[in-house]
């Protein structure tokens, strides 16, 4: 249900809004919560596929640091060394922060090749730092970076959706 | 999608100072989390605490999830038995009456055993259990292999006690928080667990590989065959793991390493059996060395002072 604002009624109530996104993210970073011993690093990093979500459709919902405190906390609970996802997410804005200077007027598919470079380097990185080179587990890891950037859409129609609320109210 | 909005935020100094500052704290923050990650990567429990404190208030919701599946899952079970319980029934009194004789068997057996033992005068160690719990969530998304298990220092868990299930061994602790620990899995890259082959006692290490399955490598330099179902329990080298448990079995046939799955399937796991570490770490052995050897000195730097 839809009612527009007049001009000389309140300013709606945005303080809660202003969590949606770090609240999405950390919810996705909570999903390993689920009740579940994986054998193979099956489930994708559905944290960081929020946050691609939100910094390439709603970019003024992101501050530039807030990847800083998300990262933190997905560290906590996704079993990575600490500061992986804090060093990685900061720097995966950066670089999105430079795309923006260069291509300016972008589609969804090229927000959506963006998203999947980073989430790329992200998990390969991640890889890297966190297990032993010789360790079994590129085809997996293969199988996790492609099903993530498969769902990508899925994070930027939830983050659209998210942003159409606080719009809307 | 339509262009950013420029990245400058008009003519307000204030606003212009506070994106400046925002990049300012964010490259601080950059450089932070790399040490951080140094860090952890040259000293992995560097930030155990950390990890413990959040574990435990994720650890009751893991776990309330898991109850609430284990009622949902036990559902289709429940009507399955219900049908099937005729059947099983004769199966189960079949079984029973072949395997009366191996038990008779295996009694003598464990008599014998236990009075060849006391000749021996054998002093055995008995693992004691610490506490049973489930294993309530895992790092489902890192290439690692960690579980949660809902118990821990408050219950007696500590660091570094193997933790097996019915089926065979499990992992052990790494870091334990006040009501959670974290458990390196067998499959992890970085987990090893001395083994022997129960055919012929061949000595071997059953190191994690991070896809769910085992490489057994021979720890003699002489080249091993291994068979396909070769079976591996854990040798007692080392201290750790109590000798006995079922670790792993050979997937197929190969020369110098083998590829084998582990008896306790931790994604099929319920619970879990914390054990007391197999030999905890001796305390250092008073003898000859330096540590007595002050002690004159002392004595007659007193004796002028007590005349």
């Amino acid at each position: 249900m839809r009612t527009v604002r007049g001009p000389f009624d309140e300013a709606p109530d945005r303080d809660f809004q202003r969590f949606v996104p770090a609240v999405s993210v950390m919810a996705g970073s909570s999903l390993t919560l689920v009740p579940f011993v994986a054998a193979f690093p099956c489930l994708p990093p559905f944290g960081l596929l929020m946050l691609l979500g939100w910094r390439l459709t709603r970019p003024e919902r992101v501050r530039v640091w807030t990847p800083l405190p998300l990262g933190l906390f997905d560290d906590l609970v996704s079993g990575q060394p600490l500061g992986c996802a804090m060093l990685l997410w900061t720097v995966c804005f950066f670089m999105i922060g430079l795309i923006d200077q260069r291509l300016v007027f972008r589609d969804f598919w090229q927000d959506w090749l963006v998203a999947g470079g980073a989430i790329g380097a992200c998990v390969v990185i991640g890889r890297l730092v966190s297990a032993p080179l010789d360790a079994h587990v590129d085809t997996a890891l293969l199988l996790q970076g492609v099903v993530t950037i498969l769902l990508f859409p899925l994070a930027a129609w939830l983050c659209a959706m998210f942003g159409r609320s606080e719009e809307d109210a | 999608m339509a262009p950013p909005r420029n990245r400058r935020p008009g003519f307000s100094r204030r606003a212009q100072y506070g994106v400046f500052l925002g990049y300012v704290v964010t490259v601080a923050g950059a450089l932070v989390a790399a040490i951080l990650l140094a860090l952890s990567t040259l000293d992995p429990p560097a930030f155990a605490a950390l990890r413990a404190s959040v574990a435990e208030v994720t650890t009751p919701i893991s776990s309330g999830l898991s109850g609430v599946g284990h009622w949902i899952g036990a559902i289709p079970a429940g009507i399955g038995d219900h049908f099937a319980v005729h059947g099983e029934n004769m199966a189960l009194r079949k079984r029973l009456a072949d395997e009366r004789a191996l038990l008779l068997r295996a009694r003598t057996l464990s008599y014998d055993n236990r009075r060849l033992l006391a000749l021996l005068h054998m002093r055995e160690r008995i693992a004691e259990p610490v506490v049973t719990a489930r294993l309530v969530s895992s790092s489902a998304s890192s290439t690692r292999r960690f579980a949660i298990l809902n118990a821990g220092s408050w219950q007696g868990v500590r660091q570094g006690q193997p933790v097996r299930g019915p089926e065979g061994l499990v992992g052990r602790i790494l870091e334990t928080g006040p009501n959670s620990a974290r458990v390196l899995l067998l499959t992890d890259p970085e987990s090893i667990v001395p083994v022997r082959r129960t055919r012929d006692g061949l000595p071997a290490l059953a190191a994690g590989r991070g896809d769910g399955l085992i490489d057994v490598r021979p720890v003699a330099l002489a080249s091993a065959d291994f068979a396909r179902g070769d079976v591996f329990v854990t040798s007692g080298t080392g201290g750790i793991y109590p000798p006995g448990i079922p670790v792993a079995r050979v997937l197929q046939r190969s020369a110098d390493t083998g590829l084998a799955r582990s008896f306790a399937q931790p994604d099929t796991l319920d619970f879990a059996l914390v054990q007391r570490a197999f030999m905890p770490p001796v305390p250092p052995v008073p003898g000859p060395d330096p540590t007595p050897a002050p002690t004159p000195a002392p004595a007659s730097v007193t004796r002028p002072a007590a005349r």
